[in-house]
């Protein structure tokens, strides 16, 4: 049973939301959309629950046309960034709520119920109230929710992001596990986020989103190794890939006064107004580098993310390891320039180090 | 410094107690005493400074022919036209005002907002306004001086406080819950009535209250509207008034028409000390 969309566009003011979405889902698989805030992923993940109608464009599940069906008999589910539960009720309640609904017999919602707390942790919390638990169990409740209706297609809508660094992280991998265990061979899970982290651990189909706009589809693999253009480079990157407009000539790469031997992938590239990427992980420090003033460093978990400058090349680097900087300090620093990227002046893939070009991956 | 705020809070505490309680107690006094009592200087403690009587509650139950007012009909009228008019209101401006907070109205230049404020701007209109208007369209279809007309003007009167704060309400419960109902197999009536609803009872008690207090004090409408057929306790009680002030009997009115209103309040003043009120939507 695939999720079939095609063209889908929905403007309700001057900008688009949607634009032109095409995309085709099979059951059984995990996708993921990577946007920026405000790419207009919740209003695809929206559109698909039937909560929104798009102004053109089709949906078709099973073959049948999904916009003629509304959202009480999609037989979808959702967990959404904010923790959202029914606060009157208890969690018991709140996970039977979708199967009372429906209707089923009281004993075969227990055992569903039940089964659902037990995968995401909360047994013994069936008595609860709603708002005595933390954030992360609220998200948990709404999780088991969607997941004890066995529903076709379960979205997911940054369901970490509101929640703090250590139960996101935990919260994570127990998803990895649920996803993993085979949710249910016919499931099309659709989870949405902002981070690239996610996107590469969840380790699904990844459509990159941006100002309603389908960039690149592909393996997480796929996006990592061969980002088409500059956008989804600096989106599925975090902290975003350093771009440094830079000159090739002569086999060399040249910028601030830095002559960096082109390595061979970019050796053949002459046109103009070429931009280099170069993930902030792929430049490390060195003795024998090239000197940069330190503009910013941030300690982020555990490791440094270095805002450096050298005229008007501003670029991140991130470090293993916690390290003190103090503001206009000099460091030098050495690119792993055999791992650069290149763009041209539209902003698409020319040459990567992966192999990969605009449009043959 | 921190003795001063003690002596000072219950210094205010007391001061305002005796402000609350007094005219209470001195209704209650007065009730039971008689003419002689009341203009007798100041009479307090019963049996002490004056021999109690039920002189004054009696007129209240006593027909008009035996020299009483009777007020237990009227009682019943007020009572009947307040709880009426305000479940009607309670329930179509629970409706108006979750329609106003979900969907989008747009009829030429008019939209949500300017709906809402119409709803409200029946109410800053001064009641003498209104007064004309209701007179003569409750006089055309033949409702004058009924309980029916006054419950369709009370309606009128007490539909725009529920819309108003239901309004109010339901903006703040987030949309996502209603979506999340949706999703979970509900109609939107089932979702309004299962989700919605459950979680907006203590915005439909704070709009219950509004329109029964509002309902049950209002003494022009009863008074314009209505001659001989039907009345009201507002208006009955001022008919007690004579060239000689009845104190007592008065007191006693007073303190039967404000029962309503006490015992609501302490129903609603449970429910809020259980926490009811609060924390039902993050």
């Amino acid at each position: 049973m695939d999720l079939v969309a095609n063209n889908l566009s929905y403007k309700p003011d001057d900008q688009y939301h949607l634009n032109e979405v095409s995309f085709n889902f099979k059951e059984g698989n995990l996708y993921t959309i990577l946007g920026r805030t405000l790419s207009g992923k919740t209003t695809l993940l929206k559109t698909i629950a039937g909560l929104l109608t798009p102004d053109s464009g089709e949906i078709e599940f099973d073959g049948k046309n999904f916009l003629k069906v509304p959202v009480w008999e999609r037989n979808v589910a959702m967990v959404y960034q904010q923790f959202i539960n029914y606060p009157h009720l208890n969690v018991y309640e709140n996970i039977a709520f979708p199967l009372k609904q429906r209707k089923m017999d009281q004993s075969i919602i227990n055992d569903k119920v039940m089964d659902a707390l037990k995968s995401v942790g909360l047994l013994g919390y069936e008595k609860r109230k709603i708002q005595e638990l933390s954030g992360g169990q609220q998200q948990r409740v709404s999780l088991a929710r969607s997941l004890v209706k066995n529903a076709k297609i379960l979205l997911l809508d940054e369901p970490l992001v509101n929640l703090d660094y250590k139960l996101r992280e935990q919260l994570r991998e127990e998803f990895k596990n649920l996803f993993s265990k085979g949710l249910a061979d016919e499931t099309i899970l659709i989870y949405s986020t902002t981070d690239p982290r996610e996107t590469m651990e969840l380790n699904g189909e990844v459509i990159v989103l941006d100002e309603g706009k389908v960039l690149q589809v592909g393996s997480a693999k796929e996006i990592f190794e061969n980002p088409n253009s500059l956008k989804v480079a600096e989106i599925s990157n975090d902290p975003p890939m350093n771009i440094i407009e830079a000159k090739i000539s002569d086999n060399n790469i040249k910028f601030e006064g830095i002559n960096l031997e082109a390595p061979q992938h970019l050796s053949k590239l002459t046109e103009d107004g070429l931009k280099i990427g170069l993930r902030s992980s792929d430049i490390e420090l060195n003795e024998n580098g090239q000197e940069f003033e330190v503009e910013l460093a941030e300690i982020s978990g555990s490791e440094t993310l270095l805002h450096l400058k050298r005229g008007d090349t501003k670029i991140i680097v991130s470090i293993e390891e916690v390290l003190n900087f103090k503001i206009h300090d000099k460091v030098k620093i050495n690119f792993k320039i055999d791992r650069a990227y290149a763009f041209n002046a539209d902003g698409k893939l020319a040459a990567s180090p992966f192999g990969g070009l605009n449009g043959q991956n | 410094m921190n003795k001063l705020y003690i002596f000072l809070k219950y210094f205010f505490i007391v001061v305002w107690t005796v402000f609350v309680v007094a005219p209470f107690l001195w209704a209650l006094t007065t009730s039971f005493k008689d003419f002689q009592s009341v203009n007798g200087g100041v009479t307090y403690i019963p049996w002490v400074d004056f021999e109690p009587n039920l002189e004054g509650w009696k007129v209240l139950i006593k027909s008009p022919a035996k020299g009483g007012v009777d007020i237990i009909e009227p009682y019943f009228n007020s009572l009947f036209v307040t709880c009426t008019a305000s479940l009607i209101s309670i329930i179509l401006g629970t409706l108006s005002a979750y329609a106003l907070s979900r969907y989008t109205f747009k009829a030429g230049f008019v939209k949500n907002n300017d709906i809402t404020f119409f709803f409200i701007s029946q109410r800053i209109m001064p009641p003498i306004v209104l007064s004309i208007p209701f007179f003569l369209f409750l006089s055309s279809i033949n409702l004058l001086d009924s309980l029916t007309g006054l419950i369709v003007v009370y309606i009128v009167l007490l539909m725009p406080i529920a819309v108003w704060i239901m309004v109010d309400f339901f903006n703040k419960v987030p949309r996502e819950i209603d979506e999340t109902a949706l999703i979970d197999g509900c109609n939107p009536y089932q979702a309004f009535l299962k989700v919605v609803l459950p979680n907006s009872i203590p915005g439909l008690i704070v709009a219950g209250m509004f329109c029964i207090i509002f309902g049950w004090i209002d003494f022009f409408f009863a008074f314009i509207l209505t001659f001989t057929e039907v009345q009201l306790l507002p208006v009955k009680i001022v008919a007690l008034n004579s060239s000689v002030t009845p104190w007592w009997s008065l007191s006693a009115s007073a303190l039967v028409s404000v029962a309503p209103l006490i015992i609501v309040a302490f129903i609603v003043e449970r429910y809020l000390s259980k926490g009811n009120l609060s924390g039902a939507i993050k």
